[in-house]
Parts: structure tokens; C-alpha cells; sequence
């Protein structure tokens, strides 16, 4: 039964010692001429701004909280979606009642200002 | 194409629920289109929907409903725990609106919130399937997390939402695990599919899973009720949480809690019943005695009432554990008259604190008594109440769950109870005692009374002594809407 | 073919290191992040019993699981950002106002 892992167990024991023969080897054989510029943080090749621990702004975890919120809705979309034709009439008006009280909640926050930057 | 045929939907079963969903989001709307200083016209329309949804719950009486494929039963048990939960949202908004114009957190989404728990709790009350009552139990959960921590700006109240939602999330856990232990152990999420599972194989009773996923449904369910030993949320969070959402969580919950627990153990599990009483029997103990000696010791009244819902969330349970007619009747009459008594005296709490200044420390109600006669009067009443005195609705209940465990043959749980009972009559006293035999130390001229505060005071007096002195109707009411 | 013990096996081992998670950590958000490893650990229960058994039933409480985790990490982080807007802190250490 374990035997089917065999396969598997290869590939990642392969894949780790390439890795490992790749960061030993070249810290052997690479040249080392380290200088300010290069012992930066890489950043996008822009020049570093502040420290990596700022704190970010609130409203991220807002944008997040909403964004988990109406994202997580979609998984009951995909089921029904698929059954669409089977559902028929019924399953529809179902989902649109469904996406309703959603709604109220989007047309909440939205008055509520929560979508707003500034 | 052949059409998936629709399982039997009957909207009937799930009415209350609806509307009072359908109320909380109108209300959220109104709230962002209409604005306005004033909150309190949102209040008075949450009630015109808890009174509508009221008069569906009592339309609805003796007449079962099942709907969406047995998921959902609205029977009499369902419906008179619908009662209680009404009963308590009501008594709860008309004591929030004076309470948070004063701590100037007057937010209108404080209505749809209860609202929405109320909800949650209806579903769980008439949920007889797992994935029902898990819906239910986190409808009310993530409305009370918000309640908890309602007002933003004062810390305590922080601290309530916080710990709340995460204790609460972590016996989430439990519980779905243990449920999800009961449907791999019976292959069906159906209370009554558990039920003919568990009856039709007679060696159900030693199979592991089926009792590790009951113990683990058990330590879920422990925790919204609030029993000893996993009640260590409960005097910070009643404490921190604004005082008419403490009085709300003190009572809807803990019945919720009690109805979704009582139909799960006592339909989906009796032959276990050997194993899970016993289990409850250890519990209840534990759980009275741990409340009372605690309140004992308290010197701030909003965790003394605390410990006190702990102790009587025991008191409750030795009527689960005697699991007879009487016992389930006198955990229904006991759950109302405790939403009675309990939101009065939340209310008294209320109305003595001041902004800034919650006046929650027993001395503060030195002399009380003299000043303001009347309020003292109900304040008195609901201690009375709570610490089961006659002619109160809360020595019927007590007597009741006390002597269906006596007919259940749990006579040493019987003592023990009553024991505690007469144990907790100190501390009810002891805040009597600072209102009439000490000297005033205060004026108590901030206090103001709203009519809405009246109105929940006449309510709650009227709801404790009534059924105290005339039980028979209720009684007979409870009686009818026993599962067995 | 893995046996249902070994999917059993794994999600009663990963949901005792979100308990553990929880009873030890101090970080509120990681404590969260256990309590999610925790749910995370019963729908794998969920799942491998629903495919064991040929019965859909555990499948539909895993969609309904996932979304309440979501509501509840939503209204969790709106708490926790409350905390730490009058406290600077959200170690579970600090949340020390209500005590017996």
C-alpha cells in the first residue's frame, strides 16, 4: 500500500538534495565581494524606504475583514452553478435570495463608508 | 435533463426565523439611509417585529411543522424556548436604549445585532440536525461577539468582546469536532437518523468514537451554558460587556444552549443515557457549587450575578439529568422565570450607574432603599426570585427541577441542589442589606427612569410573581412542550 | 489508497496542536490562527468520513464550517483591532482589566 509512495518519497529526497547541492556548492565556488548596496534588502530593485516592520495602516485589516467576508460567499455559488439545470427555477430564485442578503450587507458598508480610502 | 426533485421545504417551520431576519436587515438599511441622532425609533421597530414574530410563535402552537428535509422541527419545545428568547430580546432592547444614549454609544446596528442572535437562537432551538444547530450556535456566537465588545472606545468592554470570541471560538471547536465524531460514528448528521442508528445497534453504547464525539459535544455545549468547569469566560465577559447586553447573554444563550443540548442528548442519544447522565450528574454538582462559593466572595454585583447564572445553569441541569417529564418542564418554566428575574435586575443595575460611573460595587447601594422606594421594592422582588423564595417564580421552578430529580431517583443530587440553593440566599441578601439597613451614602438623584425601563421593570415584576403565585397555567404550557 | 485511520490520525493530531496552540500562545491573532487550525482540523475529519462513508452530508457541514470560520475571523479581527486601538497591544497578557 505504501509502495505507491515509493514514487513520491523519490521525487522529494531528489528534490531537496539538488537544493542543498545548490546553496553548498555555490557558497564554495561563488566569488564573494560583498558591499553595502548588495547586502540591502531586495525590494522590487527600488531603493529601501523605512523599516520592514512598519506598521500598517487599519485600513488594510478593514479591506481584509471585507474581503474575507464576500469572498468566502462564492464557495456556496460553485455548487450550484454546476447544478444550475438541474436546479432550475427554484434554484435560482433560491441563489437570488442568497445574493439579496448579501447585498444588503455590500449596500451597508458601502454607506457606511467602509470602501472609502480617505 | 432530469431536475433534482426538491425535498419538502414548509416555510411554516421557520417562520419566526425569517421574519426576524427580514426585520434585522431592514433595520441595518434604515440605519445607513435614515440618519438620525436619535437610535431609539429603531428600537421601538425591533420590538413591533419581536412582538409580530411573538404572536407566530403562539399561532404556531401544538401544530409541529417539519421543513427542509427534517432539518428543522418547530414543535411545542421549540416554541416555548422561541418564547423565552423573545421574552428576553424584548426586556433587553428596552432596557439598552437609556444605557447607551448615557455611555454615548448609541449605534443603531445594536438592534439588528440582537435581533440576528435572537435568530440564532430560535434556529438552534428547533434545529434537529447538527448542521442546523452549528448554524444556529454561530449566528448567536458572532452577534453576541459584537455585543460583548459594543462599546469601542471603553476598554473593559474590549476586553469582554475579545475574550468571548476567543473562548467561544475555541469551543467551537470541540463541539464540531464532536460532531463531526457522531456523524463518522453514525454516517447521518440527522438527529433522529442518530437516533434509530444508536437504537438499532445494540453495541452503539461501547463504540469509541460515538462516546468520545459525545463527551466532545458535551464540553461545547458546557461552555455556552456556562458550566463548571469551562465557565472561566463568563464573570469577565458579563462583567466588561455593556449591562443590558450582560442581561441579554445571561439568559437567551444559556436557554438556547439548554434547548439545542436537551434535544440532542435526550433524542439522538438515550440508550448512552447511562454514560451521559452521569457525566452531567458530575457537572451540575460541580457547576452549583463552584457558582455559589465564587459569589460568595464578590464584591462587584455584575460578576456576583455572574457566578449566580453559573450556579443556576447547575440548578438547570440537575433537571436535565433527571431527564423525566418533570425535570424538562421544570428546565422550560425555570429558563423563562430566569429570563424574568434576571433581566430586571440588569435593569435596576442599569439604571443606579451613571456614566462613566457603573456604581457596580454592592456598597453602592447603601440606603438605595430610602431613596428610592419603589425600584428597591423590584430590585428586592428579583432577588427573592433568584434565590428561590416563595411565592417567586423561581422557587416553582427550583422545586420543580429539584423534585423531578427526586422522582428520577437522583436524591443526592436533589440535596446538594438545595443545599446550594439555600447557600446563594446569602449573597442575593447581602445587596438587600446595603438597600435598607444602611445609611445612604448617595443621593441617587441622577437616576432617571425612561418609561422603557418602566415598562421592562412592570414586565419582569409581573413575570416573576405571576407564574409565583399562579404556576398552573405555565406549568401546563411547559408540561405540553416536553420532548419526551 | 490511505485508510481512514491515517486521515483520523492526522486531523486528531493537527487539531491537538491547535488546542495546544491556544492554551500556550499569547499573541491574540496567533491564537486565532490555532482556533482556525483547530475547524481546519475537523472538516478534514468531515471530509474523510463523508468520502468513507459515500454520503454527502459531511461535505456540505465542511462549506458550512469554512464560511463561519470566515465570519468569525472577520468579526474576531474587528475585535481585535478595537482592542489594540486603546490598548497598543493585542497580547493576551494585557488583557488583564477584568480579573476575580
Amino acid at each position: 500500500m505504501l509502495g505507491a509512495y515509493l514514487p513520491i518519497l523519490l521525487l522529494v529526497v531528489i528534490s531537496i538534495c539538488f537544493g542543498l547541492g545548490a546553496l553548498v556548492l555555490s557558497s564554495f565556488v561563488g566569488p564573494k565581494k560583498p558591499s553595502k548596496v548588495k547586502l540591502q534588502p531586495y525590494e522590487c530593485g527600488c531603493e529601501p524606504v523605512g523599516s520592514a516592520r512598519e506598521r500598517f495602516s487599519i485600513k488594510f485589516y478593514l479591506i481584509a475583514m471585507l474581503f474575507i467576508l464576500f469572498d468566502i460567499e462564492a464557495v456556496f455559488l460553485y455548487p450550484w452553478s454546476i447544478l444550475f439545470k438541474k436546479l432550475g427555477m427554484f434554484g435560482l430564485a433560491e441563489m437570488g435570495v442568497f445574493i439579496a442578503i448579501l447585498l444588503v450587507g455590500y449596500i451597508y458598508i458601502w454607506k457606511k463608508g467602509a470602501l472609502e480610502w480617505e | 435533463m432530469e431536475t433534482i426533485a426538491m425535498p419538502a421545504i414548509n416555510f411554516a417551520a421557520i417562520m419566526p426565523e425569517t421574519i426576524l431576519s427580514v426585520i434585522a436587515m431592514a433595520l441595518l438599511l434604515i440605519n445607513v439611509f435614515v440618519p438620525s441622532e436619535q437610535k431609539a425609533y429603531l428600537g421601538y421597530l425591533s420590538l413591533i417585529g419581536i412582538v409580530v414574530t411573538f404572536f407566530t410563535v403562539i399561532g404556531g402552537w401544538g401544530t409541529p411543522q417539519e421543513g427542509f428535509n427534517g432539518s428543522v422541527m418547530q414543535d411545542n419545545f421549540a416554541l416555548f424556548f422561541k418564547g423565552i428568547f423573545l421574552v428576553s430580546a424584548a426586556l433587553s432592547i428596552l432596557i439598552s436604549d437609556q444605557y447607551m444614549k448615557r455611555e454615548e454609544c448609541n449605534h443603531g446596528e445594536l438592534y439588528p445585532l440582537i435581533l440576528l442572535a435572537t435568530c440564532g437562537m430560535m434556529l438552534m432551538a428547533s434545529g434537529t440536525d447538527l448542521m442546523t444547530i452549528f448554524l444556529g450556535l454561530e449566528l448567536l456566537s458572532v452577534s453576541l461577539y459584537v455585543l460583548a465588545g459594543f462599546q469601542r472606545d471603553s476598554l473593559k468592554s474590549n476586553e469582554a468582546g475579545l475574550k468571548y470570541f476567543l473562548l467561544g471560538a475555541f469551543s467551537t471547536g470541540f463541539l464540531l469536532y464532536g460532531m463531526a465524531l457522531i456523524y463518522g460514528a453514525t454516517g447521518t448528521t440527522r438527529i433522529a437518523a442518530i437516533a434509530s442508528y444508536v437504537a438499532q445497534n445494540s453495541l452503539a453504547g461501547s463504540n469509541l468514537m460515538l462516546l468520545i464525539g459525545m463527551v466532545l459535544m458535551a464540553v461545547g455545549f458546557s461552555f455556552k451554558i456556562a458550566a463548571a468547569p469551562f465557565h472561566m469566560w463568563t464573570p469577565d465577559v458579563y462583567e466588561g460587556a455593556p449591562t443590558p447586553m450582560t442581561a441579554f447573554m445571561s439568559v437567551g444563550p444559556k436557554a438556547a444552549g439548554f434547548a439545542a443540548f436537551v434535544r440532542v442528548f435526550v433524542i439522538a442519544l438515550p440508550t448512552l443515557r447511562a454514560d451521559w447522565a452521569d457525566l452531567l450528574w458530575v457537572l451540575a454538582v460541580l457547576t452549583m457549587t463552584v457558582g455559589n462559593i465564587t459569589a460568595l466572595y464578590q464584591k462587584n454585583i455584575k460578576r456576583m450575578l455572574a457566578y449566580s447564572s453559573i450556579a443556576h445553569a447547575g440548578y438547570v441541569l440537575v433537571g436535565f439529568v433527571a431527564g423525566n417529564a418533570v425535570g424538562t418542564a421544570g428546565i422550560m418554566f425555570y429558563m423563562l422565570s430566569y429570563a424574568f428575574m434576571n433581566i430586571g435586575a440588569f435593569a435596576i443595575i442599569v439604571l443606579v450607574g451613571k456614566k462613566g460611573e457603573p456604581n457596580n460595587n454592592v456598597e453602592d447601594y447603601a440606603g438605595f432603599g430610602f431613596k428610592h422606594p419603589l425600584l428597591a421594592v423590584c430590585m428586592s422582588i428579583f432577588l427573592f426570585s433568584l434565590a428561590g423564595i416563595p411565592p417567586a417564580a423561581g422557587f416553582i421552578g427550583k422545586f420543580y427541577l429539584f423534585s423531578g430529580a427526586i422522582q428520577a431517583g437522583y436524591i443526592w443530587l436533589a440535596i446538594i441542589g438545595v443545599l446550594n440553593s439555600a447557600a446563594s440566599v446569602y449573597y442575593y441578601l447581602r445587596v438587600m442589606v446595603f438597600m435598607y439597613m444602611k445609611d445612604p451614602v448617595e443621593e441617587f438623584d441622577w437616576l432617571k427612569v425612561s418609561p422603557a425601563i418602566a415598562l421592562c421593570l412592570i414586565i419582569a415584576v409581573a413575570g416573576v410573581l405571576i407564574p409565583g403565585i399562579v404556576p398552573g397555567y405555565l406549568l401546563e404550557l411547559a408540561q405540553k412542550a416536553v420532548l419526551l | 489508497m490511505v485508510s481512514l485511520h491515517s486521515y483520523l490520525i492526522l486531523s486528531a493530531i493537527l487539531f491537538s496542536i491547535g488546542t495546544i496552540g491556544v492554551l500556550t500562545r499569547r499573541n491574540a491573532i496567533v491564537i486565532f490562527m490555532c482556533v482556525e487550525l483547530m475547524l481546519n482540523a475537523v472538516n478534514l475529519t468531515f471530509v474523510a468520513f463523508s468520502r468513507y462513508l459515500g454520503n454527502v452530508d459531511g461535505q456540505i457541514f465542511v462549506f458550512f464550517v469554512m464560511t463561519v470560520a470566515a465570519c468569525e475571523a472577520a468579526v474576531g479581527l474587528a475585535l481585535m483591532i478595537a482592542f489594540f486601538k486603546n490598548k497598543e497591544s493585542i497580547d493576551v497578557e494585557d488583557v488583564n482589566l477584568l480579573k476575580w
